[in-house]
């Protein structure tokens, strides 16, 4: 239809407002919406920490049934283990949890892994027991596979006993491990090491597999010989 | 051509009850404005997360809108669209770091959509068409009462997602063990079909009340539901 040709609304005045208006109102606004914003980071921090802390250790007490307290640290890139302390880690530093059982004896190590699964990163939290130089448990700590498919590592039976003792051990020299992880078509597993896919879920089970093998290539190597470091401190 | 009437409301101030119910049913922002429809699909995949983003977009709105409103006769109207946002994106990031202090596991779950409020056109929508020239109070009912109606819509939309979906209600299992969950229904196109469901329901129930109306006054001044203010 055709517009009228009187104006629909009579016009505001036009006089335009002067700069230094505009600014003084944006910095107003920006100030009152400053302290909004600082004030319920602070109300919040402690609260989302304790959160933090919490499912870390949740996961942790799952991959390693013994473990009833969990101390967090840091393994840098010079071999050196430090408590995790507040703050960014140093580039490099690869995060782990030691954990402990009910008499304070060292149970196991818990680190993460994440490899690219179908839709987006599959974040999975391992145990490694250091009798058997294997993984006891595995854990996924965040992933956005499809419901009914990729989400099967979570139920399928099968698919999880392959993390009852999947053998990490190092090589001779301690530089990376003695056999790769990895992940085979669901029912030709025959080594110790391999991990049985689910069958229709290839794409998530090979994403925990690779999480887990680049994770362990990396920290296994710089933890296994100062292991003790993390006895004592128990 | 039976011209639009949109007078019709604006003849007395709306009433504070008005106000409040207005986003409830009248102007309901999922299915009779569809606005926000980003989070309306992506999260509504069960009835928690639904209720949790919905509430999230309440608080937002009503704070933004309370402030917006306060603050109206200070904004120049060059201005005005970055101030608003300023102010989104603060109540935004209020949201943001109470859910994380809330619960991680909701936090996960509704990733990226927390943050993504902000560019809900619906809180955009409200501030400027509505709590931009509204007194506070009625400002912040109004407010609420969308951000309420917005909550409701995702509930609707989420609970039937996961029914269907994964045989559960809010969580507790339905159906028991030998039920086999239709997947599509958590799953994108599950959010366009619920959708889509709904809004053929709610149009055929308007029509209904419509052609009442219409045969007890022979007026048919049907609500637009176009209605996308601004933005």
């Amino acid at each position: 239809m055709n517009a009228p040709a009187k104006s629909p609304a009579p016009a505001e005045p036009a006089q335009a407002t002067s700069t230094f208006t505009l600014l003084r109102t944006l910095s107003v606004v920006s100030a009152i919406c400053g302290v909004i914003i600082v004030a319920s980071y602070l109300a919040t921090l402690e609260r989302a920490k304790d959160n933090r802390r919490l499912a870390a250790q949740r996961a942790v007490f799952k991959v390693l049934p013994d473990a009833s307290s969990v101390k967090e640290y840091l393994a840098l890139p010079t071999g050196e283990i430090v408590p995790a302390g507040g703050g960014d880690p140093p580039p490099g530093a690869l995060r782990f949890f030691s954990a402990y059982d009910a008499g304070g004896r060292f149970a196991g190590i818990a680190a993460e892994g994440a490899a690219k699964g179908y839709a987006d990163l599959v974040r999975v939290m391992f145990g490694y027991s250091e009798s058997c130089h294997c993984i006891v448990g595995i854990g996924v700590v965040s992933m956005r596979e499809t419901p009914g498919i990729g989400d099967k590592i979570l139920t399928d039976k099968d698919f999880i006993s392959n993390f009852k003792a999947l053998d990490v051990r190092l090589k001779g020299d301690l530089s990376a491990l003695a056999n790769e992880v990895k992940v085979v078509k669901h029912g030709v597993k025959t080594q110790p090491w391999q991990i049985d896919a689910i069958s229709g879920a290839t794409v998530t089970s090979r994403a925990v597999g690779k999480g887990i093998n680049d994770a362990a290539q990396l920290l296994l190597p710089r933890l296994v010989p100062r292991l003790d470091q993390l006895r004592e401190k128990s | 051509m039976s011209g639009p009437s949109p007078a019709a409301f604006s003849m007395a101030p709306p009433s504070q009850w008005e106000e409040f119910t207005e986003g409830m049913w009248r102007r309901n922002p999922v299915f009779v404005m569809v606005l926000g429809m980003c989070p309306t699909l992506a999260v509504t995949v069960s009835a928690i997360n639904s209720i949790s983003m919905g509430l999230a977009t309440t608080f937002v709105l009503a704070a933004s809108c309370l402030l917006v409103s306060a603050l109206r006769r200070l904004i120049p109207k060059e201005v005005r669209i970055a101030t608003y946002i300023v102010i989104i994106a603060t109540f935004v990031t209020v949201v943001d770091y109470a859910v994380q202090a809330i619960s991680l596991d909701l936090y996960e779950a509704l990733g990226a959509y927390i943050q993504l409020i902000v560019a809900n056109c619906l809180v955009l929508g409200r501030a400027e068409a509505h709590a931009a020239r509204a007194a506070p109070i009625p400002a912040t009912l109004n407010a609420i009462g969308m951000g309420l109606g917005f909550t409701l819509g995702l509930t609707m939309i989420g609970g039937v997602r996961e029914i269907l979906g994964a045989g559960a209600f809010f969580g507790i299992p339905l159906f028991g063990p030998g039920f086999q969950p239709w997947v599509v229904m958590v799953l994108p196109p599950g959010g366009f079909f619920v959708m889509a469901g709904w809004l053929l329901l709610f149009a055929i129930v308007r029509r209904r009340l419509a052609a009442r109306d219409a045969g007890a006054t022979r007026a048919a001044p049907v609500a637009n539901s176009g209605a996308c203010h601004g933005a």
